[in-house]
């Protein structure tokens, strides 16, 4: 029965990733033309790549964009990871359901009731909205996601190792660092780089939360997106295109690698 | 099931069982038949170049060690891998080609298979309906394969509501159903612990003797294949190594490989002294000053190197020497004693440093035994005690 | 462990008071404000409550609470109700068509060789990774009318020159850039659905007389529901709050809330409005929602 359709799978596997990677594709390709408008190819250029250099605001506002995307990872990752343990391993407790609602409900809230609410807040408490009002509605969101992944990797976490330690007279801090951080490491890992992803790509929240001095990368692209298509926006998009591309391959190359090795030791293990 | 009637199904599968016997009989025409069937995997040959038959009525077993190639045969019946090379055949008819949806065979998974959003009943009716049976048929058919195993008031309950136990008998009621002219057990019994296993070994043949259906199953557990099966295959490496009823396996195997793979067992390595007709005379390497005697007929020469395999519950260990002088007798010292209860095993080393085990029922609720540790005994068993084996 | 050291203590209590501050406070600030009035001032709106006024003018300015908002928001001379059922009706025509378009590279995925999942995998998750604002950018110049779907359709003679197809700027565009966009939040709970499905289910129906496409119907599809009620959710919930798709690839008529919310804020300056906004935005989500999280925390805890 897996014969008769592979073909289905084959083509459906081919066409899905053809819809998902065909417009990245052309929008790297137009950045390297020469002419201004987008749907005439007037040869291979640099053009646009050097214009870019030359554009401090957005230069200034990829800055921001990227302290704001570390400090919220950070940030995130800690609370997140916290909020994980809570749930997976404090059993019932009281304010549970409260709790584990507001741990779900951001991961669909749509952004500008969550952009919206936290600008009312800011304002409730007269804080000088900019750079920390992102950062504070940033890891409020991404914190969520943070601790959605890390739980998933704690569920299926032997609870017997963490015993052992115990048993052996560990106290339970030093217990999470040295035995359970370790083994959920991965999952926090790709638990920051989520959080910081998240924060460099949002534009909704970061537009309500804002104030003068602060504008994000993302922020800057709307604006000028919106009075039409630039080669330049082009470049910028594949610059960061490439970064994600190059930091995911070694991501992946590590984690491979990790995994290679640890075949290879469990051959020369079973090899006696 | 009370006991009035659990000792009147005994008594009628002996009588069947005793009477029972197609392989012997030239003229009956086997139902499943494998003919030089082979089945590769890129380069491994999981069957390699296998016939078998297989009766009507029969209960079968295909028995080794995990990768010898069973479960790749039995799937092969079922439909789903098709052979490389052969033929395999169903009252006749050639399977080859035919979608396992068509075949008439139904199969009991080892994980039982059983689909999570459905009740019990539906699990049951869910190949009925495939065949568009009337609903009214259906019902009852399912109702009587919950009597059958037990499950009336649990028709409602889905899968993960159940006991193992439970699972494994919805498993085997919607195998059932259909009444297949072959059901197929792929380690039916392996996730049920020892007590539940023995039970239902016995559950498994009283259903099958009560249905009159040919029942093909595949284990790695020994025991369960010779409780349950009118004939055992042995496999190794993708071929079959002996095809008999469990006590010919036990008593006679043909080779080492079964021996070993049969049950407990010492052997010993030997070489062929003297022969004469249904007699043969060896001398041990572990015991060269004693010949050994063993009634059977031999197809070995002088001077070969044969095997000699003795079961440890033949082997009497005492601290006299046996009065009858014509039992072989080898002298040893006790080394470990393993107390189970219903037997004690004693490991004897020999004097060139050899240890077999003897198995020696505790007769007695004494509980220090008079042969201790260290102690010198004599381990005897009579000529037809041991068998030859030449491979 | 027991309950006893602080530190213990401490994990619990920093994340649930920061949620609690910065998730549940703000909720209840938006639904306070939503009932209070525009003004001139800032910030604009009263009654604006203080505290350090004394208990009756705290109880004064409940007084100075109104629906006013509500019945302005709900009144059908205003765009507001035409806004939520568009965003609506684009939002699940668009989750439909995640579903079609999602399910069977899914299903592909979860039935290609083992050794090529996790590849595969990677594949739908790295355009996740690039902007959101990139990805929804790109379309732009490929849907306008000089852009390059129309010139390869022109090339390949479907079109004629001076006949473009109109389509940036039409539902139709955000309908493309939804899907485009919420494809791996789509493809990633049906793959880990249909991953987890037990082969040996497959072949048990096979056994029992099933042929594949009835096999289909009958045991994957039903056991891969989780999945697709997941995937839904997690398309349908944000898709409906949708801001940046439909105002950079919409037209001028096409209408949904999440951008009516931002223009009410930021271009008309009513805040007050805008909460209102928010607050029957959040009941009319609040179901989908409150549904979507029993289903992740049973997929996360409850194993």
């Amino acid at each position: 029965m897996r014969k008769g359709l592979s073909w289905f799978n084959t083509t459906s596997i081919a066409l899905g990733f053809a819809f998902l990677y065909i417009p990245i594709i052309l929008l790297v390709i137009y950045s390297f033309n020469a002419s201004r408008l987008v749907t005439v190819w007037a040869g291979f250029s640099f053009h646009w790549y050097v214009q870019l250099f030359h554009n401090q605001q957005l230069l200034d506002a990829a800055w921001v964009t990227l302290r704001v995307a570390f400090l919220t990872a950070t940030i995130a990752t800690v609370l997140g990871t916290m909020a994980a343990i809570t749930l997976t391993r404090y059993g019932r407790f009281i304010g549970r359901t409260l709790f584990s609602g507001m741990v779900y409900a951001p991961l669909v809230m749509p952004e500008v009731i969550t952009g919206l609410s936290l600008l009312l807040l800011f304002v409730a408490i007269g804080l000088d909205r900019g750079f920390w009002t992102i950062t504070l509605a940033h890891i409020t969101f991404t914190m969520c996601f943070v601790s959605v992944v890390v739980q998933s990797r704690l569920v299926t976490f032997d609870r017997s190792l963490e015993e052992a330690a115990l048993d052996l007279g560990c106290t339970p801090f030093r217990t999470f660092f040295v035995i359970t951080l370790p083994i959920i490491l991965p999952a926090v890992v790709s638990g920051w780089m989520l959080a910081f992803t998240l924060s460099l790509d949002d534009l909704v929240i970061a537009s309500f939360t804002t104030g003068p001095g602060a504008t994000t990368l993302p922020m800057r692209i709307y604006s000028q997106v919106r009075l039409g298509v630039t080669p330049e926006i082009n470049a910028a998009c594949t610059i960061l295109i490439a970064i994600v591309t190059v930091v995911v391959i070694i991501a992946s190359i590590m984690t491979k690698r990790q995994e290679m090795e640890r075949q290879k030791a469990e051959r020369l293990a079973a090899a006696g | 099931m009370s006991n009035g009637v659990a000792e009147k199904t005994q008594k009628t599968i002996g009588g069947i069982r005793r009477k029972f016997a197609p392989w012997n009989d030239p003229q009956a025409v086997p139902l499943i038949r494998y003919q030089n069937v082979t089945k590769r995997f890129g380069e491994f040959t999981a069957v390699d170049n296998l016939s078998l038959d297989i009766y009507e009525r029969e209960f079968f077993a295909l028995l080794g060690p995990s990768g010898c190639g069973k479960t790749t045969l039995m799937r092969m019946l079922a439909g789903f891998e098709e052979p490389t090379e052969g033929m395999i055949t169903l009252a006749g008819q050639n399977l080859v080609g035919t979608p396992p949806y068509k075949r008439q065979t139904n199969m009991m998974f080892q994980s039982y298979a059983l689909f999570p959003h459905m009740s019990v009943w539906d699990n049951i009716a869910f190949g009925l309906k495939q065949d568009r049976m009337e609903k009214g048929a259906i019902a009852a058919r399912v109702e009587e394969m919950l009597k059958l195993v037990k499950l009336e008031k649990f028709a409602k309950r889905k899968p993960h509501q159940l006991s193992g136990g439970q699972r494994q008998r919805v498993a085997l009621a919607r195998s059932l159903a259909k009444r297949p002219k072959v059901l197929l057990l792929d380690e039916p019994l392996g996730a049920l612990d020892k007590k539940l296993r023995e039970e239902t070994q016995f559950e498994l043949m009283d259903i099958q003797m009560e249905l009159g259906m040919t029942f093909l199953i595949v284990t790695h557990d020994q025991e369960e294949a010779m409780t349950v099966a009118d004939r055992i295959a042995v496999m190794n490496h993708g071929k079959l190594v002996q095809v008999d009823q469990p006590a010919v396996i036990y008593e006679q195997p043909n080779s080492r490989y079964v021996a070993d793979f049969v049950g407990d067992v010492n052997i010993l390595d030997a070489k062929v002294e003297a022969l004469a007709p249904g007699a043969v005379t060896l001398r041990a390497e572990a015991a060269p000053d004693m010949p050994i005697r063993v009634a059977q007929e031999c197809p070995a020469k002088v001077g070969d190197s044969v095997a000699l395999a003795l079961r440890p519950e033949k082997l009497r260990v005492e601290l006299d020497p046996p009065a009858d002088p014509s039992v072989n007798t080898l002298t040893g010292t006790i080394w470990d004693i393993g107390y189970l209860g219903d037997l004690s095993i004693y490991h004897v080393e020999l004097p060139n440093g050899v240890r077999v085990k003897a198995a020696k029922p505790n007769l007695t609720r004494m509980v220090e035994r008079p042969i201790t540790w260290d102690d010198k005994v004599y381990v005897s068993f009579t000529p037809d005690a041991g068998v030859v084996l030449t491979s | 462990m027991a309950v006893k050291s602080s530190g213990r203590w401490l994990v619990l209590a920093v994340p649930y008071l920061w949620l609690l501050a910065l998730f549940l406070v703000p909720f209840l600030i938006v639904f306070k404000i939503s009932l209070s009035t525009d003004a001139i001032a800032q910030p604009p709106y009263e009654p604006v409550f203080d505290l350090a006024a004394g208990w009756e003018a705290f109880k004064e300015s409940f007084s100075a609470l109104s629906f006013d908002n509500y019945s302005y928001v709900l009144s059908w001379d205003n765009e507001f109700i035409e806004a939520y059922g568009s965003s609506l009706w684009i939002a699940g025509v668009s989750t439909i068509l995640l579903l079609i378009v999602g399910y069977p590279i899914a299903y592909g995925m979860a039935r290609a060789p083992k050794s090529i999942r996790p590849t595969l995998l990677m594949l739908v998750i790295l355009p996740f990774w690039t902007s959101f604002l990139i990805r929804v950018y790109a379309w732009i110049g490929i849907l306008s009318p000089e852009g390059l779907l129309n010139q390869l359709l022109i090339a390949l003679g479907i079109i004629s020159p001076d006949q473009p197809l109109q389509i940036l700027a039409t539902n139709t565009a955000v309908y493309i850039g939804i899907v485009y966009s919420y494809l791996p939040f789509m493809i990633l709970p049906l793959y880990s659905a249909l991953e987890k499905m037990d082969d040996t289910l497959l072949e048990a129906a096979a056994d029992l007389g099933c042929p594949p496409f009835a096999a289909f119907w009958k045991i994957t599809w039903p056991l891969s529901l989780p999945g697709v009620f997941a995937g839904c959710l997690l398309c349908f919930i944000p898709a409906v709050g949708e801001f940046v798709i439909p105002d950079l690839l919409g037209g001028s008529d096409t209408l949904m809330i999440g951008k009516v919310l931002w223009t009410e804020f930021s271009v008309n300056r009513s805040w007050t409005v805008s909460s209102a906004v928010a607050v029957l935005l959040l009941m009319v989500l609040v179901i989908p929602i409150v549904f979507y999280q029993n289903l992740q925390a049973r997929e996360v805890e409850g194993r």
